[in-house]
């Protein structure tokens, strides 16, 4: 089953209440998918020159201030982890690889759940009403957001193995539905130098997206050629640092809603999932069409 | 303000906000077997799966908003009207009665129904009329594709355009197709619209109380090739 959830906000107002539209969308879609849950937050870019990760500690210990001192002392600056549960964000006086590849020689018992500028990924096992309530999503204020419930088919739950999943910088990717070409796809992927931390589809679809997008596709493009080389059921919904995509397999028996609203873009797997949102009521809404990219992105300032 | 309020005495409301699912769909229930308020406004839907489900009375029931799966599923006599849009399997296995959505539906409206009317006044989704059984739909807007997959009897209007591999599988459903199609699944064929053909067109427009031209339509049924396995077939399945 899985649910998914998206909100790009429209106004200052929605901006400022992303994190508690966000938790109540996604409550909605708790009994949709109860093995575990994730959002995928874009907000407060990092500084030119810097990057921002977010962090996973399988060690509810974590010393995450010990763990910043250190950047800052191969990086420069003093970053602060901000710290929800078992995940910390940092923003590191770096570019995202650089980082990431300190991380991979010095910490590799740490899982980079996100990098880039603005994206801030959070993800665990549980029910989606705890994990709300585990990781104050509720404070969370940003330009948009994606979110998943997971009800596992093709791999195990472990919070590594939920929604969303990210395999390139400020890029995500929630999916409701399974893929079954993912084997073969994910070891020509890594053949191009993709990296894959699971043995999850999901990721897969993530991983194929980021190599698209390397090799100079547009998100639009890259999406499109989806249709072609994954096989399986799918209704995606892709973050970037701009906006979110949805899109939906050629069969498209699973399902997907889109409302719009002067204030805010929402996608849900279900309606019930947007009735929480303000406006609701009145907001113009369609079901998606199969094999059609629907992108909403924030306009330059 | 007196004229709502005198309205809605003989109209028996209930907010989904302050009652539960279960507790309206067990009082519609019960209405099969002893009498009870003949006209429901319920209020606050919030997209709820199987709102209004397994009515067996002669009632009327509005739902104002958006509902979510198998509304007004396996009706018997009921006349239920959704101002909104509806989820996955509309009107579900309807037996009879009327059931009439303002707005769009999603997948599988009307699967399986036996009997009654369903009317979208929007578009209908993908695989609208599957494995059909004797209901009439009546489309104001377009449906998706696969729709009518193994249709076996009742008619399908459409007055906008239909999706790919319509009437895959077709048995002796009606196809009526106001607009183009994107292509007939295995089986189905264009065939001519006779007299009463456009006769049975214009009174199912008429019940479902759309104003669409029957004159532009297009019939299309079973070209009867696959009712029995047929090995030159093979290459259809």
């Amino acid at each position: 089953m899985c649910g998914i959830v998206g909100l790009f906000a429209k106004s200052p107002e929605v901006e400022e209440r992303l994190g508690v539209h966000l938790a109540a969308m996604l409550g909605q879609m708790n009994d949709r998918g109860p093995d575990s849950a994730g959002v995928a937050v874009y907000r407060d870019p990092a500084p030119s020159g810097a990057s921002k990760l977010t962090l996973f500690s399988p060690d509810p210990h974590e010393d995450w201030a010990a763990l910043a001192a250190e950047l800052g002392e191969s990086f420069g600056g003093t970053p602060e982890p901000g710290v929800r549960s078992s995940h910390a964000v940092l923003v590191v006086e770096t570019d995202a690889a650089e980082a990431e590849a300190w991380l991979r020689a010095n910490r590799p018992d740490l899982r980079v759940m996100s990098a880039g500028s603005v994206i801030e990924i959070y993800k665990e096992t549980g029910l989606p009403r705890d994990f709300v309530e585990q990781f104050s999503l509720t404070d969370l204020q940003g330009t948009h957001a994606l979110g998943h419930t997971r009800m596992a088919t093709e791999s195990r739950v472990t919070t590594e193995g939920s929604h969303p999943f990210s395999t390139g910088f400020d890029l995500c990717l929630v999916h409701n539905g399974s893929l079954s070409n993912h084997n073969r796809l994910r070891r020509n992927l890594r053949r191009e130098g993709i990296e894959f931390q699971t043995e999850n589809d999901t990721e897969v679809a993530a991983g194929y997206l980021a190599w698209r997008m390397r090799e100079g596709a547009t998100l639009e493009q890259a999406l499109e050629g989806c249709l072609e080389d994954l096989d399986g059921f799918y209704t995606f919904a892709v973050g970037t640092a701009d906006g979110f995509a949805v899109l939906r397999d050629p069969i498209a028996c699973k399902p997907a809603v889109l409302a719009e609203t002067d204030e805010w873009v929402a996608m849900g797997s279900e309606w019930r999932a947007i009735s929480v949102l303000p406006g609701a009521a009145d907001a113009t809404m369609w079901e998606p069409q199969p094999e059609i990219v629907y992108v909403w992105e924030k306009t330059p300032v | 303000m007196a004229v709502a309020a005198r309205e809605q005495a003989a109209v028996e409301l209930v907010d989904l906000e302050q009652t539960s699912l279960r507790d309206l769909n067990q009082r519609l229930h019960d209405l099969a077997r002893a009498p009870g308020p003949s006209a429901w406004r319920i209020v606050n839907p919030s997209g709820a799966h199987a709102l209004a489900c397994g009515i067996d009375a002669e009632v009327e029931v509005e739902i104002d908003g958006h509902v979510g799966y198998y509304c007004a599923g396996m009706n018997k006599r009921a006349t239920v009207r959704v101002h909104g849009n509806a989820g996955t399997g509309l009107a579900e296995n309807m037996m009879s009665g009327l059931v009439v959505v303002d707005g769009n539906a999603s997948q599988s409206a009307g699967a399986t129904g036996r009997g009654g009317l369903l009317v979208v006044g929007g578009d209908a989704a993908a695989r609208c009329g599957i494995s059909m059984k004797g209901i009439d739909i009546v489309v104001g807007g377009s449906v998706g594709h696969m729709s009518a997959f193994m249709a076996q009897t009742g008619c399908l209007v459409v007055c906008g355009d239909a999706g790919e591999a319509l009437g895959d599988s077709i048995y002796e459903a009606r196809l009526y197709i106001g607009g183009s199609v994107a292509s007939l699944g295995a089986d189905c064929v264009e065939k001519e619209l006779r007299d009463e053909h456009a006769a049975q067109l214009s009174a199912l427009l008429d019940a479902a109380g759309i104003d669409a031209d029957p004159s532009g339509f297009r019939r299309y049924g079973s070209a009867r090739q696959l009712y029995n396995f047929r090995i030159d077939n093979a290459g259809a399945y």
